[in-house]
């Protein structure tokens, strides 16, 4: 047993951290929340064609890198450490997944290319959908990125299936979100014509998923520490640095504490999916739940000590602090992944 | 990344469990899911030498020291079978999981081939003389004073809190050599004989009832002139060393019986019918989710996980003294007004349930080794790089 990186997952997440800080902007993160998109154009075709990142989990054959759940948790960090508007999670990671897993030569052969090129973006719909006779109905108003979507992975009954935007059934409409670098948008298919991906259960595809949320949770959350660290290291009042005093200091050691949690809680669970684990389920529900608690923590308290900096638009405080609302709730509430948790833990003591 | 075991530490673990099993069902049986840090301190004893016989009693030191040269996840493993054996708290505990770690590192051939397979072998029980009444969490202001005479340091002073003095035989600790010396320059740190005329100890009783730790006075008590480890002079850079490993590996053997109390925990929670109670399931989870957290922040502080090791390290003391604390908490209120009740026993005495006492005493977790604030000042401090606390001028 060896929990540290290998050397070339040492070498993926030194190449992506220098990459993304060269390249992922603030600047670039904004321009994305004001057309609503939520999707920096440049970065993502830098991240598809510098450094093939929209590929990682698409197999060789279908023109990807065919790697692991560690190296997507240190992707996903990377980029939850910058707020990234990008469809990364909802594309690359979910619906690529699914397809990967799920789709027949020819649903993969049709897609998988087009996906390791970064030229297609998906979303998903995880709720709130059913299917008879091959056609699903339902609405979502949660569908990250959903406006660039070209088709969409829903989830109904446990079966995933891959829906095109492209149709009079489907109607996609944009809505402002508290997240605008991953916004929202609502899903309404009315009997919209869908293609199961027949060798997949949505259970299946949901320990990466719930992984690859805490990974950018546990990303966003050392940026918070970080920027918060560094903040009171120069912001003097009374006479001293403000990071002097055992209050401040103690909220960051907090920080500090729930984050090496939650980065034990992403890389186990990661690691458990590639070694096809019996806690790889376990594992992912103490990741979703810890690592999202966690970043919501350090979100306000990096806000708390920037004072009235940290309550400003211009700030980017309030990206994180926003994202990991949204990364809260998505896939299930912490209080919910804990429930699973006793379910596991305690099989036969049913909740009363 | 690999969380899968190889063949040969599976091996291991299967040779661990089978030893385990056969000495806690066979000969040592009476011992066997003994929780109590104090109690049956003679067939304790007995069991060291026993583990020492099987050289299973320091399984990550060299062989030539009785150790097993085990890696990290055989050591793991060990601490894992031993604790669902049911093998009893280590009398030796403080020799063998930060004495002895601390001799491989700064001891000289001849410390080494003395004093550690004494340890190994359960010939020496050892205590820590660090705290005093009027350094705690400001161990620097040591006032125990050692003065060479001849061949002999002559020590006098004062420690406080030292646990398990009265059933050993020696004594690290450490005193200011240098006189006039202040702060952590001038002290040393000495190993002492406890069996002899300037030595007394006197237990102090504990919120358990039990008197697990000791005032050791030290009243011209001597040690030969080469027990000191390290430098003379340089016994602040040896104690931190220590006090890092108490911190952090030392508790992994200490991890595996925090599974055996969660795992009390969930039987008496099944058991009344609270674990039907999502607010204590959610509880239940939480500690569940924390456990395995710290195991792997364990592994990954252990194991070399590059960048961020300080700092799993850093996290990891205050991580398992607040687990505890809450585990504590928690198995009051799934026992409610129950755990409140002893067994019947003589008037005067004082002792309770096993998930009552991990409740009082999983709060001494959060103030030995350095207290919860102490932790976070340290973690600020040197995980963050903040600035460091300012200094007052009063005397204790
Ligand atoms: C069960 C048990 C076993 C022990 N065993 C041993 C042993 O074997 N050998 C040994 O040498 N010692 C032992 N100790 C002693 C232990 O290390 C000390 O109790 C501990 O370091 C705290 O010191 P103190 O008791 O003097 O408290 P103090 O240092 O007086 O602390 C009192 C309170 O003040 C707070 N405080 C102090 N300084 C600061 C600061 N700078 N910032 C913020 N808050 C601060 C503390 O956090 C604490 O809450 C043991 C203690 C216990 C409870």
């Amino acid at each position: 047993m060896r929990f540290a990186f290998s050397e070339d997952q040492a070498a993926i997440h030194d190449a992506v951290d220098s990459f993304l800080t060269s390249i992922s902007t603030s600047g670039g993160t904004r321009l994305a929340m004001d057309d609503g998109t939520g999707l920096d154009r440049p970065l993502w075709h830098a991240m598809a064609s510098e450094l093939g990142l929209t590929g990682t989990i698409i197999p060789e054959s279908f023109g990807g890198s065919e790697l692991g759940a560690v190296e997507t948790a240190i992707i996903c960090e990377a980029l939850g450490y910058q707020v990234a508007a990008v469809p990364w999670l909802a594309s690359a990671v979910i619906a690529t997944h699914a397809i990967a897993r799920g789709g027949s030569d020819a649903q993969r052969s049709e897609w998988l290319p087009r996906l390791a090129e970064g030229n297609a973006i998906l979303s998903f719909a995880d709720k709130g959908f059913s299917c008879q006779n091959g056609l699903v109905s339902g609405t979502s108003r949660f569908v990250p990125q959903g406006c660039s979507a070209e088709a969409i992975i829903v989830h109904a009954d446990n079966r995933v299936y891959l829906v095109s935007t492209d149709t009079e059934y489907c109607l996609m409409s944009p809505q402002t979100s508290l997240d605008q670098t991953r916004p929202l948008a609502k899903l309404t298919l009315d009997h919209a014509k869908a293609e199961l991906l027949a060798a997949v259960g949505w259970d299946e595809i949901e320990p990466l998923a719930w992984t690859a949320i805490a990974a950018d949770a546990l990303g966003g959350a050392q940026a918070c520490l970080d920027q918060s660290v560094a903040y009171v290291g120069e912001r003097v009042q009374f006479g001293r640095v403000i990071g002097s005093f055992q209050a401040v200091k103690h909220k960051l050691a907090d920080m500090l504490i729930g984050l090496e949690q939650a980065r034990s809680a992403v890389y186990w669970a990661a690691g458990e999916i590639d070694s096809d684990g019996d806690d790889a389920r376990l594992a992912s529900h103490a990741a979703k739940s810890f690592a999202c608690e966690t970043y919501a923590e350090c979100a306000g308290h990096a806000i708390q000590l920037l004072g009235g900096i940290g309550f400003t638009w211009e700030h980017d405080a309030h990206l994180y602090f926003k994202r990991a609302r949204a990364n809260l709730s998505m896939m299930g509430a912490p209080s919910w992944h804990r429930e699973q948790i006793a379910k596991l833990i305690l099989p036969e003591d049913l909740c009363a | 990344m690999r969380l899968t075991y190889t063949e040969s530490e599976r091996a291991f673990r299967a040779e661990a469990a089978d030893w385990l099993q056969s000495a806690l069902s066979g000969e040592f049986s009476d011992l066997r899911g003994l929780t109590n840090r104090v109690s049956a301190p003679k067939r304790r004893l007995e069991w060291e030498q026993h583990l020492g016989q099987a050289r299973w009693s320091v399984v990550g030191w060299p062989a030539k020291f009785g150790g097993r040269d085990a890696t990290l996840s055989e050591r793991l493993i060990f601490a894992e079978e031993y604790a669902a054996a049911g093998g009893p708290p280590r009398l030796n505990h403080l020799g063998v999981e930060l004495l002895g770690p601390t001799i491989l590192t700064y001891g000289t051939d001849a410390q080494k081939s003395v004093f550690l397979p004494a340890i190994s072998a359960g010939e020496a029980i050892w205590c820590q003389g660090y705290s005093e009444p009027s350094a705690g969490s400001d161990l620097s202001a040591i006032r125990t004073s050692a003065q060479l005479h001849g061949d002999q340091w002559s020590i006098n002073g004062q420690k406080v809190w030292t646990s398990l003095a009265q059933f050993s035989d020696w004594a690290f600790i450490l005193a200011r050599t240098t006189p006039k010396s202040v702060g952590r320059d001038g002290l040393s740190f000495l190993l002492v004989p406890l069996d002899q005329p300037g030595v007394s100890i006197r237990p102090i009783r504990q919120i358990t009832g039990d008197a697990e730790f000791n005032e050791l006075f030290l009243d011209d008590a001597r040690t030969a002139a080469d027990n000191v480890l390290g430098k003379v002079g340089g016994g602040w850079e040896v104690a931190m060393s220590l006090l890092g490993i108490e911190r952090g590996v030392s508790t992994l053997g200490q991890q595996m019986t925090f599974r055996n109390e969660l795992d009390a925990v969930m039987a008496a929670a099944r058991r009344n019918g609270t674990a039907k109670d999502p607010l204590i399931r959610q509880r239940l989870a939480q500690s569940e989710i924390g456990l395995r957290l710290m195991r792997f922040g364990a592994l990954r502080m252990l194991g070399g996980a590059s960048d961020n090791q300080t700092n799993a390290a850093i996290t990891y003391k205050i991580q398992w003294a607040s687990w505890r604390r809450s585990l504590g908490e928690l198995a009051m209120d799934v026992l409610g007004q129950e755990a409140e009740i002893a067994p019947a026993l003589p008037a005067g005495e004082y002792a309770m349930p096993m998930l009552t006492e991990l409740f009082l005493s999983a709060r001494a977790d959060t103030i030995y080794g350095g207290t919860n604030q102490i932790q976070r000042n340290l973690i600020a401090e040197r995980g963050l790089g903040l600035p460091r606390e300012p200094r007052g001028d009063l005397k204790g």
